[in-house]
């Protein structure tokens, strides 16, 4: 074999690269790839993959997009999640190493938080937002595209990572020094910051284009007080992202300058300092974890009161809960590592802000248990998911105020208690509250219901796994069990709560493999959304067909008030009431463009090229995003229209159109 | 939906905002700089921490000269002078106005840019590269930022400068001519503060 070949070889795929998981893994990416290509083949699907999909700037492909993506991710995610408890199930028994198990958990962490929850609630943000404010798209239907191609590219560079080159392997917080070269050459680490780099972009860019549409685009009436409850938390998101996201983006670009350059920001010598790596994460890393609970909270706001058959308790106080989670956010990031030593008086402020935010976070509580008193409640998957949300969330939310207790931190710091308690609210809060929009929103995105019996299974077996995972994890951290180790011997009494853990987190599993055969047997045989309206819902996106057509509204309704549609259904009345032919005007739509896609592309390439610092190919990466740039910047044709007749045509179809 | 009385007295909506869909795009340009204002925020709370680390390298009062860096701030003042002219030409609708101060905006840019580069390259060929310590990376990467910032800018000044010369001002130009203004100015508004918290501040101290 030429020598040339024998290098890249070697450097590809790293003798620690050629273990059975990753053969395994190799094996499996190479079957499913080549069965995708042989079925666009077969079935001629590779236009329409690119016309329909891949070149899309409408905001719900985007979010189904989105949501592909996120449950991928969530599968990846989580066989890491038990690959990780198989090997502390029984004490000395490790299927995987120390240097693999570093790995697992390393990705575990990155692609839970950055590539299932962010993509997830993009995908609701995506699929809701423009139909519950009025609207036809969002502010920038392009700069969507961009950021999801920005974001799923990203996810493609960090995930190749385990079969090429070796994954990072310094935890999901990639704290330095552990991230420096002298410490961890190979590309592992690159790959971490470069791919949450280019995904970052692509995060900071919906939070810009979400509040921009949501402060411009609403409809005529909609006042901010008269928003529904998930426009707020988005809007609050949004705001969070653009504050958030900056900060990483310097902590990421700094490790990274340290590793390709030869800086010394964080470095032990020449005047570095990595606790400013630390500082910097988590001015991100806090409102990190708000910007994923927050949509939450706007889920439950919506799904409580459709279900409870009764107008969202405390509305302005929601609000006022809402903006101020999103104020305190900024000033409690010190709380993750009290251990560092600032002094009693930096730690008592940090301790105190944080448990500040227990007291909006209580008002958000007690105002989804008055918005169900005396109401209608249907107990349906949606519901379930709220009502498992509010005992969770509060033990979860309990355990935090625990760890804001200065000397209680210095014991439980980096234990199973914390892994227990971020899991308890992440879990018990973010993904408790995604599913539950999953479901409340599914017949909106594809036009059938998800089947609620079988749903009502995953529900169960997600819940009661959920409890017996990680009950016995705050138990353990109190037996002083730290995090991230990967095996213990025998004898400190941990081995039977470890074994129930385990047991938990399949159970997880198949409520996990629950959830995809609900969808998979929905698709087929799940009931078809044919009114618009299946949980006879209260805001505006109820008042469209399931799936909204291209142009959201053939004309932009007019608000009175919270709850608008239920208003329009108390007196009787529907948007189509009033549409006569003549008020359907041409519309000017987006234009489908394959430059957000082709963008990604080159950012993946020029992130590849960097992480195994092979400068040509890095190079190239970057000339085609100096092209796209350039391509989008001299490109004026970027509108097509929609002719009147087109859409009077559709609306008379769903007889939404008086003669 | 509600339109004014027509005998309303109001405020002239500046021409750039007049477009609805430009005008969105004008608060989506603003949350931008947002985001590259914290960006600089984080790059200066780093320089702060770090330029009493100097290891074995140079002290900041060692390091600059502040010959070049008054030229820089001269340059840079002046155009967004020169830029906030353009923009009142695009305002009285003057193309070729426009067009000359855009390209003075960027002849000064450009003086900028080559007087940073040569200081960077005094300081490396004594010795002083970002390797060295601490202070000097949260310098290079601080001070770095912003003129790779107004680099881009004068490749973006080309780009619109094409545009105006085959389309005029339109209100998809005239929006483009403002955010790149808005942008100029936010870049001189953080170069004030490298002159006086990095450079001066670096000298007395």
């Amino acid at each position: 074999m030429p020598a040339f070949l024998l290098y890249l070889v070697h450097t590809l795929f790293p003798p620690d690269t050629r273990q059975p998981t990753e053969l395994g893994a190799d094996f499996m990416i190479l079957v499913t790839g080549i069965g995708i290509v042989f079925i666009l083949t077969r079935y001629q699907k590779w236009r329409w993959l690119w016309r329909e999909w891949l070149t899309t700037v409408d905001h719900k492909r985007i979010a189904i997009m989105y949501l592909i993506a996120a449950i991928a991710m969530l599968f990846r995610g989580g066989v890491d999640a038990l690959m990780l408890r198989t090997n502390l199930a029984l004490p000395n028994v490790r299927p995987i190493g120390a240097l693999e198990y570093n790995e697992v958990f390393t990705t575990h962490g990155t692609i839970m938080i950055f590539f299932m929850a962010m993509p997830f609630i993009f995908a609701l943000f995506n699929a809701v937002i423009p139909l519950q404010i009025g609207s036809r798209d969002v502010a920038f239907p392009r700069l969507n595209a961009m950021s999801y191609w920005l974001f799923a590219f990203g996810a493609i560079l960090f995930n190749i990572s385990f079969v090429i080159g070796g994954s990072p392997n310094a935890g999901w917080t990639g704290y330095p020094p552990l991230t420096e070269v002298a410490f961890n050459p190979g590309p592992g680490e690159s790959y971490y910051f470069l791919s949450l780099l280019i995904a970052g972009i692509g995060t900071t860019i919906t939070g810009i284009n979400f509040l921009v549409t949501i402060i411009r685009m609403r409809a005529p009436g909609m006042t901010l007080m008269r928003m529904p409850m998930f426009v707020w938390s988005v809007l609050t998101t949004s705001a969070l992202i653009i504050f958030a996201f900056p900060p990483l983006t310097v902590a990421l670009a700094l490790s990274l300058l340290d590793r390709t350059f030869g800086s010394s920001f964080f470095t032990l010598g020449h005047g570095g300092m990595p606790m400013m790596y630390v500082n910097l994460f988590w001015l991100f890393g806090h409102p990190e974890v708000y910007i994923v609970i927050l949509p939450a909270f706007g889920i439950f706001s919506e799904v409580v009161p459709t279900f409870s058959k009764k107008r969202l308790f405390g509305y302005t106080t929601m609000v006022i809960s809402l903006v101020s989670i999103m104020f305190l956010a900024y000033g409690t990031w010190v709380h993750h590592f009290f251990t560092m030593g600032a002094g009693p008086t930096v730690n008592a402020f940090f301790g105190l802000s944080t448990m500040l935010i227990a007291i909006p976070t209580g008002v958000k509580i007690f105002n989804w248990i008055f918005t169900m008193w005396g109401g209608r409640i249907r107990i349906t998957v949606a519901m379930l998911y709220q009502m498992a949300f509010i005992p969770t969330f509060v033990v979860g939310g309990a355990t935090g105020i625990m760890l804001s207790v200065v000397p209680a931190d210095y014991q439980l710091h980096n234990s199973y208690w914390v892994v227990a308690h971020f899991h308890n609210v992440l879990i018990g809060g973010t993904v408790f509250g995604l599913l539950s929009g999953l479901y409340y929103w599914w017949p909106k995105m594809f036009g059938f219901i998800l089947n609620e019996r079988q749903g009502k299974v995953a529900f169960w077996l997600f819940v009661i796994g959920f409890w017996v995972t990680f009950l016995p994890q705050y138990l353990l951290g109190l037996e002083g069990m730290t995090r991230r180790m990967y095996t213990y011997p025998f004898g400190f009494g941990w081995h039977e709560l470890n074994l129930i853990s385990t047991l938990g987190a399949f159970i997880m599993g198949a409520g996990f493999l629950a959830l995809v055969y609900n969808i998979v047997w929905s698709l087929r045989y799940g009931e078809r959304d044919l009114t618009g309206d299946p949980w006879n819902g209260r805001t505006l996106e109820w008042s469209l067909p399931s799936p909204a057509p291209e142009y959201n509204f053939a004309r932009i309704p007019v608000v009175h008030g919270v709850d608008e549609f239920w208003a329009m259904k108390e007196s009787g009345d529907t948007l189509a009431n009033h549409l006569r032919p003549q008020d359907v005007k041409t519309l000017e739509l987006p234009k489908n463009t394959g430059m957000p896609f082709m963008l990604g592309l080159s950012f993946f390439v020029g992130g590849f090229g960097m992480t195994f610092l092979w400068w040509p190919i890095a190079i190239f990466g970057g000339l085609g995003v100096v092209a796209c740039l350039l391509y989008a910047a001299f490109d004026y044709n970027d509108k097509k229209h929609l002719p009147a007749d087109v859409i009077r045509h559709t609306e008379r179809s769903w007889g939404r159109l008086q003669a | 939906m509600s339109t004014p009385a027509v005998s309303e007295p109001r405020q002239p909506i500046p021409v750039e905002f007049a477009d609805e869909e430009e005008s969105i795009k004008i608060t989506g340009f603003w949350m931008f700089l947002v985001t590259d204002m914290i960006i600089f925020a984080s790059l200066f709370a780093v320089y702060a921490v770090y330029r009493s680390r100097t290891a074995l390298g140079p002290t900041p009062q060692q390091l600059f000269h502040l010959g070049p860096t008054v030229l820089e701030t001269l340059l840079l003042l002046t155009s967004s002078f020169t830029i906030g002219i353009a923009v009142w030409a695009m305002r009285s609708n003057r193309p070729r106005l426009v067009l000359g101060w855009l390209i003075a905006t960027m002849a000064l840019g450009a003086g900028f840019v080559i007087t940073e580069i040569s200081d960077f390259v005094a300081y490396t060929s004594h010795g002083a590269t970002w390797h060295v310590s601490g202070f000097l990376s949260g310098f290079y990467v601080l001070v770095g930022t912003h003129g790779a910032h107004v680099t881009f800018g004068i490749m973006w000044a080309i780009t619109l400068l094409l545009q105006l010369r085959r389309r005029g001002l339109t209100p998809i130009t005239r929006r483009k001519l403002f955010t790149f203004s808005l942008y100029w100015h936010f870049l001189d508004i953080v170069w004030i503060f490298i002159f006086t918290f990095v450079y001066l501040s670096g000298k007395i101290a």
